[in-house]
């Protein structure tokens, strides 16, 4: 601090030892806020190009994703010589951004890219504002052109702090050597704590260039940054108090879970209040789907018996969600007759859609077991609340409306089965990244998840082409684990030239194109809304089309192994020959109907209540008694 | 809508102000006025800036600016428990006919004529809008040339410091 007296060290930091499939551990662990083994380092003479290696060395980074340039390529020679930190040469950066977040979300670690200036850093713009969006901890490295030439427009130049300010948790512009080791170190502290992030650091050439002395760990000063971890007491208490007095409540429970590690603490909350389980399309997988609480995903193409329990609650424990507005629907008339616990790490999301009862800021983490033994200790007085009558509600709704599909009338596989099928054939231990629209809520609806990261997907932003790099980075954080990129026919031509990255690095990764020949999500729109009037959605890749282009010649000419599937009898033995190759990419074109549309649906600008199972089709309503 | 004035304790780093006004901006809150400068701590600047929000807007915007991580402490001052001052410079055209009254105008309102020609004068102000805007109302007639006026500054009665409190909680 400039007045003299030293800053606090922040009190929470993540450890960063942790082997790549091993279970994923707390964030708020450990002691030191930097990350790593905290190895003493005595000064030592090094460019500024060797500081960074050796400080993405020392705070325990494994893998990288990334593309050189001009003013990166100081980094790129260092990088060279180190033995620790595995690079892989993406084909655009854009892919390096995705994959570093497919990493970050199947291990907990902070995923690393790195790029150019220019326009290497701005085709980074759309994975960090994506990680921003779904909150994915990542540090962004770019190269920025010579400290003297900024604001010159010099060759090359951008301003990618200014250009990434309102979608990063934070940012740092590096001038001098020197300060590389400290503002690294910052950008993991801040990227992995508190509510994730993406960090950018931007650092000009001519740092790189400079000589500096090296000693680690730096000291991080960051006077402005503190994270609130335990839960307040009292709130907890009052919480605990609205759970045994309610007879309608449900779990809403949203990505922070996931982000949180806290399944587990969830688990055994639930099973305690004994209350329906709904699990946000962020949030998959944070409660077994097989679980007899599990009621389903809520949200515009939600289950029936998700969104009404929602709908008719008298109370809504908010576990790390944020009152999306595709949960929501029209905002006032959400949940109407509920009141709102809602614990969040990050207080901004408390009461900035949906006003809070009973706010809580703090890691579910540590939020959940406190509100248990609250809860334990209530209904020890109080008796356990008595839910028998809104089970059968609930229960009614589930088994009437379960999430299905009709049989397509054009004589193609209708994709949902396809989906159902993968998911089935390779089982709840693979990891499964969509791409965004039809396909990703197929894939959130009719694949069943028991664990949590398990499920990739670009939830806020909803960028499309992020499901082949996103599953790239996941197959290199996970190894061991089957990854299923499902993605749409024009999803997967916005970037699949990771392909390419993929073959030669041996990741081989298995690509489901559920290819019914059009920007599905948009022609469904153009279907309900907009008269069936098909304004350039239709994109010639699917059956008795040009085929352009021809996926598996496509996949041949990457040197992946392409199949095509164009029957529902070949479906399984299809999925079957991708999952046994396990040596190279499999791309399967899945040949589907494009006239299959999501169901349900909640159309824009309505309550939840106006749900249609099927075009023009809301469930029959129990009458309220 | 009801204004309100809050002054954010921020690291003195390249960016911070753009930062902050672009939190404004993205998450269109709007501002009414905002002043910078630095504080009786080195590295430590101080920003008031003047919102029109109130209720759960008001506390989005404080959350929101909390979330900043150059961002070291906001808190709001109300009008009854702060001074809170605006400034402005004002120049008018004034010869040798009309100079005495516009000067006797300044002097009613307790603000100096800073510069003279032979036909204008700059007449500086300092007050709350209300004493401004009455001082600009008399000036009008005599034909306003320039006028350039900075944020509002504001700083809480008594003696404790905003400063002193929130570098203590950062170091304890």
């Amino acid at each position: 601090m400039s007045n003299g007296t030293p800053a606090g060290t922040p009190p929470v930091a993540k450890p960063a030892n942790r082997s790549k499939d091993a279970t994923v551990s707390s964030v708020v662990e450990a002691s030191s806020p930097v990350q790593g083994p905290n190895n003493i380092i005595a000064p030592t003479e090094m460019l500024g190009s060797q500081a960074i290696v050796r400080s993405l060395e020392e705070l325990g980074v494994k893998d990288v994703f990334g593309l050189p340039g001009g003013a990166i390529m100081p980094t790129y020679d260092s990088l060279m010589d180190s033995t620790k930190i595995n690079h892989i040469l993406v084909r655009h950066e854009q892919g390096s951004g995705h994959a570093a977040q497919g990493y970050a979300m199947v291990t907990g670690e902070v995923g690393v890219c790195i790029a150019t200036s220019g326009p290497g850093a701005t085709n980074l713009v759309t994975s960090i504002a994506d990680a921003h969006m779904d909150s994915v901890p990542m540090v962004a490295i770019t190269g920025q052109v010579h400290s003297a030439f900024i604001g010159s427009d010099a060759f090359q130049e951008a301003d990618i702090v200014g250009i990434t300010m309102p979608i990063t948790k934070h940012s740092f512009l590096v001038t001098k050597a020197e300060d590389i080791p400290r503002m690294l170190a910052s950008a993991f502290y801040i990227a992995s704590t508190g509510r994730p992030g993406p960090v950018l650091v931007d650092i000009t050439k001519d740092a790189q260039q400079s000589k500096m002395m090296f000693s680690w760990p730096p000291k991080i000063d960051l006077p402005g940054y503190k994270t609130v971890v335990r839960g307040h007491n009292k709130q907890v208490r009052e919480a605990a108090k609205l759970i045994a007095a309610s007879s309608k409540p449900v779990f809403y429970v949203g990505g922070g879970v996931i982000k949180g590690h806290a399944s587990a603490e969830l688990k055994a909350f639930a099973e305690l209040v004994g209350a329906p389980v709904v699990t946000t399309l962020q949030a998959r997988g944070a409660f077994p789907d097989s679980h007899d609480l599990h009621v389903g995903m809520p949200g515009m193409h939600g289950s029936v018996s998700a969104v009404t329990a929602l709908q008719q609650a008298d109370l809504l424990i908010t576990l790390g969600a944020r009152f999306d507005d595709r949960v929501t629907g029209v905002l006032h008339t959400f949940a109407p007759n509920a009141k709102v616990i809602h614990a969040d790490i990050d207080p901004a999301e408390i009461s900035k859609n949906r006003t809070a009862d009973i706010p809580i800021v703090g890691s579910v983490k540590e939020i959940i077991p406190e509100l248990t033994e609250a809860c334990r200790a209530r209904f020890e007085e109080d008796g356990t609340p008595d839910l028998t009558d809104w089970w059968s509600t609930i229960r009614r709704l589930r088994e009437t409306y379960p999430i299905g599909f009709t049989p397509t009338q054009d004589g193609l596989s209708a994709p949902q089965n396809v989906i159902q099928r993968i998911g089935e054939l390779t089982g709840p231990e693979a990891v499964y990244v969509a791409g965004v629209g039809q396909h990703q809520m197929w894939a959130a609806q009719f694949i069943k998840y028991e664990r949590p990261h398990a499920w990739l997907n670009s939830g806020g932003l909803g960028t499309m082409g992020y499901s082949v790099p996103a599953a790239m980075g996941a197959k290199v954080g996970n190894p061991d684990r089957v990854v299923w990129a499902i993605d749409g026919d024009g999803c997967f031509q916005m970037t699949n030239q990771e392909l390419a990255t993929c073959v030669i690095n041996n990741i081989p990764i298995k690509v489901a194109i559920i290819n019914n020949s059009s920007l599905g999500m948009v022609r469904q729109w153009q279907t309900l809304f907009y008269d069936s009037r098909y304004s350039n959605t239709d994109l010639n890749t699917g059956h008795g089309t040009a085929r352009v282009p021809d996926f598996v010649k496509l996949a041949d000419a990457y040197g992946c192994v392409g199949l095509r599937c164009e029957r529902d009898e070949d479906i399984d033995d299809t999925i079957k020959a991708a999952l046994a190759i396990n040596d190279r990419p499999v791309i399967i074109d899945f040949v589907v109907s494009r006239d299959s549309m999501v169901w349900p649906m909640v159309p824009t600008g309505v309550s939840n209540d106006q749900i249609q199972i099927a075009r023009g089709m809301t469930p029959e309503w129990e009458e309220e008694d | 809508m009801a204004r309100h004035t809050l002054s954010v304790l921020v690291e003195d780093v390249p960016g911070v102000l753009t930062r902050v006004a672009g939190l404004f901006a993205r998450r269109a809150f709007n501002i009414n006025s905002l002043a910078v400068g630095p504080t009786e701590v080195s590295g430590i600047s101080r920003i008031t800036v003047v919102v029109d929000a109130e209720g759960d807007l008001l506390e989005q915007v404080t959350k929101q600016l909390n979330k900043l991580i150059n961002v070291i402490k906001i808190v709001e001052l109300m009008p009854e428990a702060s001074v809170q001052r605006d400034h402005i410079l004002v120049k008018v055209r004034a010869d040798a006919a009309t100079r005495l009254q516009v000067t006797q105008a300044a002097d009613l309102f307790r603000a100096s004529v800073v510069d003279v020609s032979t036909d204008s004068v700059i007449i500086e102000a300092t007050g709350n809008a209300d004493k401004l805007n009455a001082l600009l109302a008399v000036l009008e007639p005599f034909g306003i040339r320039e006028i350039v006026q900075a944020g509002t500054l504001a700083v809480g009665r008594g003696s404790k410091s905003m400063s002193d409190r929130a570098l203590r909680s950062v170091s304890a």
